[in-house]
């Protein structure tokens, strides 16, 4: 056991001329539940693969819980736990048989398995459901059983590949729920995924765009990036009767850098010459109140937007 | 040193339960195999008998009418129509009423009796050639029969008469030779194509992704695999000897047991192949074309429907790579011959090699990770 759980040094990542993950650099520590964002076919099913040996490294080096990927990728098998995007379980197998399939391919024992067995289904509260077919459970259902699975030998750090993606918001948090509950006990997750909420949860997030990591930390530590926060602008919350006509206004007004409806509100990035008082007297003549204005400190969805924005100018600046 | 089979004894489980819960595939492909037979078994018979006839008498005396009634009682012709004209015996062959026009000349029975040479004219459809052929040889049979009886002095011997035996299947039943050559191609379908799918299956439900996270060795899943379908393959193989010894009444007159043990190292070839095919095929789709690609070959240049002895060079060193080839040459040596190991040593031993091949390349596909993406 070392200090650090995962460790990627430059990992890269080429299919022919194209790379899906170019001179990546992560730290993840133990007991962490670490977030990794990005749009999709940016990378992120590409890293797990690396990481778990699915996938040979074409450049960089990665160590999973101190073992070097490159050398012993059998090694490392045996220390981690893998959901992938698709919970691939098998459908025409129960719950139990399921359970009982991947405990043998890990070579549990017959008195461990049951064991484990059991933990597991008190922990995903599969009780119920331990002789249904897999195929014939809901999709929070699969999702617990899947990790079940991958769980059964006690992996210390767990890869999990969009593992909320189309389930149900009950299930959602459920799941979430658990992994907290796990990653006290010293698990470490590795968890990508497209929800924000889910994001702002995360003890350490990071974002990778195109093949490139863009951004890396806690939520705390990228919502204060300087990029985000461009120096002399604000972020300001705005409350008005009418939302959608109040956005088109807010978008044209001077000073204004970026607007987007949340809720009953619009979130707008303004910078100093912004005149309050003018977009007041704007909206009244247009048949809309203000209601209220708020300071607003940047949210992650913010943080990813402004770095996609800065990235794509970047990238097509270099074409230009 | 860890386990090289590693995670065997789980996909076992897991296939058996797979198996079990798919009984109605199974059951199927049990069933189509005896279907298969039953067809072949019974419908087909390549010895040709009572080819339809067409005659036009010409001489209307008692010697042509003697030459007809030993026509008829030959069990080669069925006479379908007496004709009186050369423009209608020549119809009759055209519109397919008849494949064989016989014509007796005018002169037929004046010839024979001044002891010249009479003649008779034989007109054959020539569009199958084994019906040709075998319309041939027996006219030409008859003739000589008939042209012996004559130059021959009553009550005198023929001087040397040639009395053919056929060992092994004296009665020349297509079934007993047709039967076992099939059991190999059925065989060989069955379990490549369960193979292929089982672990194409898997691919496109990504649970082969899953199993590749695990400590799973590429050994232990081949085997675990491979298997229960060599247990599926057995059973069939027994069903299809029963069947042959009850229903179809083909006598085996070899060692059961030995017919067993070798079909054990050709249904390795045949299952590895299945895995091979499904570490290159994408979809089950993909996986059923090429199943059917190399299906034929095992068909055509085994030896099952076109002897090998008289195939060009070409296609006989295809068949040196056939593994049917060889198990036909054990069933057929088995069944219809009484062979034993000394006489079938060669075709198990390059069973054996073939078997170990494959599997080896299949192993190796294996290591390399056949991720789906
Ligand atoms: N086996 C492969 N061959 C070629 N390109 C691939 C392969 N796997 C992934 N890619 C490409 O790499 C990029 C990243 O894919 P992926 O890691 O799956 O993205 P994400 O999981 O973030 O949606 C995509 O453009 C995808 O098309
Ligand atoms: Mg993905």
């Amino acid at each position: 056991m070392t200090d650090i759980a995962i460790r990627t040094e430059n990992l890269t990542r080429r299919f022919g001329d194209f790379t899906a993950v170019s001179d990546v650099n992560i730290q993840v520590q133990h007991g962490e539940v670490f977030g990794f964002l990005g749009p999709n076919g940016s990378g992120k099913t590409t890293v797990i693969k690396l990481l778990t040996g699915l996938l040979p490294l074409s450049g960089g080096d990665a160590w999973v819980d101190g073992i070097d990927v490159r050398k012993d990728p059998e090694e490392v098998r045996e220390h981690i736990g893998y959901m992938s995007q698709k919970f691939s379980l098998y459908d025409d197998l129960t719950v139990l048989e399921n359970l009982t399939f991947y405990g043998r391919i890990y070579g549990l024992c017959p008195e461990k398995l049951r064991s484990r067995i059991d933990d597991i289904v008190s922990q995903n509260v599969l009780g119920p459901y331990v002789n249904r077919q897999a195929g014939k459970l809901s999709g929070g259902w699969k999702q617990r059983l899947a990790l079940g699975c991958a769980m059964l030998h006690e992996p210390k750090i767990m890869f999990l590949d969009e593992p909320t993606a189309g389930i149900d918001p009950v299930a959602r948090r459920q799941l979430w729920d658990l992994l907290f509950d796990l990653s006290g006990k010293g698990i470490t997750f590795f968890v990508t995924t497209h929800y924000m909420d889910e994001a702002e949860r995360c003890s350490h997030v990071a974002y990778i765009y195109f093949s490139k990591l863009i951004a890396d930390g806690t939520p705390a530590q990228l919502e204060a990036m300087p990029d985000v926060n461009p120096v002399g602008t604000r972020r300001l919350e705005i409350r008005t009767t009418q939302v959608t006509r109040g956005l088109r206004l807010v978008r044209k007004f001077q000073g204004v850098h970026y607007a987007t409806v949340f809720g009953q509100s619009v979130h707008a990035l303004v910078d100093g010459s912004f005149d309050q008082e003018g977009l007041a007297k704007l909206l009244k003549q247009e048949g809309i109140d203000i209601t209220e204005v708020r300071p607003l400190t940047a949210s992650l969805e913010d943080v990813f937007v402004e770095l996609t924005y800065r990235r794509q100018a970047e990238m097509e600046g270099k074409h230009a | 040193m860890r386990n090289p089979f590693q995670g065997m004894n789980a996909m076992i489980y897991k296939e058996v339960i797979h198996i079990r819960q798919d009984s109605a595939a199974i059951f199927f492909a049990l069933f189509i195999p005896i279907v298969q037979m039953t067809i072949l078994g019974f419908g087909i018979d390549t010895n040709i008998r009572q080819i339809k006839t067409v005659i036009f008498d010409d001489n209307q005396k008692k010697e042509s009418r003697e030459f007809i009634d030993r026509l008829r009682n030959s069990d080669t012709y069925r006479i379908v129509k007496y004709v009186y004209s050369d423009h209608e015996m020549n119809e009759a062959i055209i519109g397919a009423e008849a494949r064989v026009g016989i014509k007796i000349p005018w002169d037929y029975s004046d010839r024979l009796l001044k002891g010249e040479t009479a003649q008779v004219m034989v007109l054959i459809d020539g569009s199958d050639s084994s019906v040709a052929g075998q319309a041939i040889n027996v006219s030409a049979a008859i003739g000589l029969e008939e042209s012996l009886k004559r130059v021959l002095a009553v009550g005198q011997t023929l001087p040397v008469e040639i009395r053919p035996k056929v060992l092994f299947n004296p009665d020349s039943r297509s079934p007993n030779f047709f039967l076992p050559g099939l059991m190999a191609v059925l065989l060989l379908s069955v379990t490549t194509f369960l193979t292929a799918f089982a672990i194409v299956r898997e691919k496109e439900k990504g649970t082969l992704e899953q199993l590749f996270v695990t400590p799973v060795k590429p050994m232990g899943l081949l085997l675990g695999k491979i298997l229960p379908y060599l247990g599926i393959g057995f059973t069939e193989l027994c069903i299809i000897l029963v069947a042959l010894v009850t229903i179809f009444k083909v006598p085996i007159h070899g060692s059961v047991i030995l017919l067993l043990v070798l079909s054990i190292p050709y249904l390795f070839v045949s299952l590895s192949f299945g895995t091979l095919i499904s570490t290159k095929a994408r979809s089950q789709a993909e996986a059923m074309q090429m199943a059917f690609l190399t299906f034929l070959p095992s068909i055509f240049f085994s030896g099952y429907i076109f002897p090998r002895e008289t195939m060009p060079l070409p296609f006989y060193i295809i068949s040196m790579f056939v593994p049917a080839t060889y198990f036909i040459n054990i069933t057929r040596g088995i069944i219809l011959r009484g062979a034993g190991l000394r006489h079938l040593w060669f075709d198990a031993f390059m069973l054996v090699i073939m078997g170990s091949l494959l599997f080896f390349a299949a192993a190796r596909r294996f290591q390399k990770k056949v991720v789906a993406t």
